[in-house]
């Protein structure tokens, strides 16, 4: 196997709630609580859940755009929350991120070249003189003209602009590249352009993708291997097929269950899993098992305990769920109680 | 996707720079404001007169005569005499530039001062905001007059220290826009892109922040510069700034109260200058407000 590029070890992100005379903090939202895993060198690994699960956060807590309440982040063998700031801005180099809205990502008084321009001069990728074949040549590997390269952003559309965003992350030549909702705001026909020029710049340049998103039919497309988060915990890390085909977890197979399927008579048939409630607060999140409030499942054991992930005997090397009743589950000895 | 960029590079000419732009609307919405061009264009009629008027005026601002004192205006002096034969005319043109480089001055030290802790407040926030922010808040609850007076008392009465008093009392209004702006940019997704690729925080605030914070500190700093007029010429009535022969209005003003009764043009013509002066730059200010306003848009 590929050697580890990214470990990340129990990481926790809360984000202190103020509040009394003195400015306190009395409480805190525990946006990621304790999420742990590895994503190896060449690899797409997506991460999804419902709005508000923590996966955004996860990938700005990875990158320090927020710094993390606890845990590790190696990457490449090297602790990145060790690092001082002046490290952490090298080292930058090496992670990059393309954010969700194309509109509020590029800075709109900058034209695209000075955008570029300006990424390659902080990492000081390519001497000054090569700069402006280098910007030409971003350019056409994004699928954009050179001769673009003086226009400002409102002159593109969202999916150009988002090109845009791509270019100036491969600018640096990074090794991982974290896709926050990278083509959540995008038409269906750009976003299949996207990924697709996505999928092949991660052959041309050997990079791995951590790739944030809610639209499961894009993380089929395009992962390796998917964790499903909730309410800022992993409920299921596994490779692809397995996720899609065989989840263990009642809240991923709830999740896949929503998937609309191209075919009526199929659509009709298909049993969905319709979960009660609402997603809890993170500020509060409730004991136990974290999905204990919603699980058809649900017995006194998950309101107390917190299920680990684990591997069961009928499921492939690698796939782990946490649930108390995989087991059970699997084997019809434990009924759904709606 | 080849047909996609090709059409866009059909349609999209060379289109302005989007300041370009936005100074264009800028000056279209100004030139409908009646205040905003009546103020803009007195202002630029005052600088006009203090830098150049010295030199066509009938007398030096300093020339006396004494047998011709508190003289009422005429066609020789046009707007009379003082109580040691000055001409008042020459006098309030010589000091049109004292009061603009009072006002401008003290402006911009403030709003040098007031924009760096600002940036630096809204910026890093937490703890350093939390000191910045009380400190300016102690300033703020002053009344400024008594501020300046506090200070000039300490520095000692000169025009150069009134600059000094003015300029630190209006540095917590800028601290406050700048801080109240910057909080709202940091948050826009291309920071943290900027961050990302590892930019400095003098990058992030010089060449991100700042140029997005100009808009309401333009309007601000217009209407500081009639304040501080204001506060400059009340220091220099109660003798705290500028020292007697110069043709300061705050002094003139001060001067001429001896003579109210019998001669009132001495004290109330300097009176008047301040007053328009103060409320042209009020005007320009109002209307660039307005102007500069994305909310006003339509």
């Amino acid at each position: 196997m590929a050697k580890e590029l990214l470990k990340v070890t129990d990481l926790k992100q809360y984000f202190p709630i103020k509040g009394g005379m003195l400015g306190r903090t009395v409480n805190n939202v525990q946006a990621v609580d304790g999420v742990t895993f590895t994503v190896h060198e060449g690899e797409t690994v997506s991460i999804v859940g419902e709005s508000g699960c923590g996966k955004s956060t996860t990938g700005r807590a990875i990158l320090r755009l927020d710094e993390p309440t606890g845990g590790q982040v190696e990457f490449d063998g090297e602790d990145l929350l060790a690092l001082n700031n002046r490290q952490m801005r090298k080292k930058r180099k090496d992670l990059q991120i393309i954010f969700q809205d194309p509109y509020a990502s590029i800075n709109p008084r900058q034209t695209v070249r000075q955008v570029l321009e300006e990424a390659l001069e902080i990492q000081n990728v390519v001497p000054k003189a090569e700069r402006a074949a280098k910007i030409a040549e971003l350019m056409e590997t994004v699928g954009l003209g050179a001769h673009q390269a003086d226009r400002f952003p409102h002159e593109f559309s969202g999916g150009q602009r988002q090109r845009i965003g791509i270019a100036r992350a491969l600018s640096v030549d990074p090794k991982l590249i974290i896709a926050d909702e990278a083509v959540s705001a995008l038409d269906v026909s750009i976003q299949a352009q996207v990924i697709n020029l996505m999928k092949k710049l991660q052959r041309d340049f050997s990079l791995t993708y951590l790739f944030i998103s809610h639209d499961l039919g894009v993380v089929r497309h395009i992962s390796d291997r998917v964790i499903v988060m909730y309410l800022g915990k992993i409920v299921e890390i596994g490779d692809k097929t397995s996720i899609f085909d065989n989840p263990q977890h009642p809240y991923t197979k709830a999740l896949l269950s929503a998937i609309p399927v191209p075919d009526p008579d199929i659509e009709t048939k298909k049993e969905r899993i319709i979960l009660q409630g609402d997603v809890p607060s993170p500020i509060n999140p409730p004991a136990g098992c974290r999905f204990h409030t919603r699980c058809p499942f649900a017995t006194d054991r998950c309101k107390t305990e917190v299920p680990e992930l684990r591997t069961e005997e009928h499921m492939k090397e690698g796939h782990q769920g946490a649930c108390h009743y995989i087991k059970e589950i699997q084997a019809g000895t434990h009924e759904a109680k709606y | 996707m080849r047909e996609e960029i090709n059409n866009g590079a059909a349609i999209a000419k060379a289109a302005p720079n989007p300041s370009f732009v936005k100074l264009a609307s800028v000056w279209k919405k100004l030139r409908r404001s009646y205040s905003a061009m009546i103020g803009g264009g007195l202002v630029l009629i005052f600088i006009l007169i203090a830098y150049v008027g010295p030199y066509f005026t009938p007398y030096g601002p300093r020339e006396q005569n004494v047998i011709n004192k508190l003289a009422l205006p005429s066609s020789e002096h046009l707007l009379g005499t003082d109580h040691l034969g000055r001409d008042i005319f020459s006098r309030i043109i010589h000091g049109m530039s004292i009061t603009l480089e009072v006002g401008f001055v003290s402006v911009v030290i403030g709003l040098i001062i007031g924009v760096f802790l600002g940036i630096i407040a809204g910026y890093y926030g937490g703890r350093i905001d939390t000191i910045i922010m009380r400190f300016m808040d102690i300033l703020l609850a002053f009344p400024g007059i008594l501020l300046a007076m506090a200070i000039v008392s300490v520095l000692g009465p000169a025009i150069v220290n009134v600059i000094i008093a003015v300029g630190i009392f209006s540095v917590p209004v800028f601290a406050r826009i700048v801080r109240g702006s910057t909080l709202a940019v940091r948050k826009l997704e291309y920071i943290d892109a900027i961050r990302s690729l590892g930019a400095s925080d003098a990058r992030i605030i010089f060449k991100h922040i700042l140029p997005n914070v100009t808009s309401p500190l333009i309007v601000q700093a217009t209407l500081s510069v009639a304040t501080s007029i204001l506060t400059a010429s009340g220091l220099s009535f109660l003798g705290l700034g500028a020292q007697p022969p110069t043709p300061e209005w705050g002094a003139m003003l001060s001067d001429g109260r001896a003579y109210m009764y019998d001669s009132a043009h001495v004290a109330t013509i300097p009176g008047v200058a301040i007053v328009i002066v103060v409320l042209a730059f009020n005007l320009f200010g109002d209307g660039l407000r307005d102007a500069l306003d994305p909310k006003m848009k339509n």
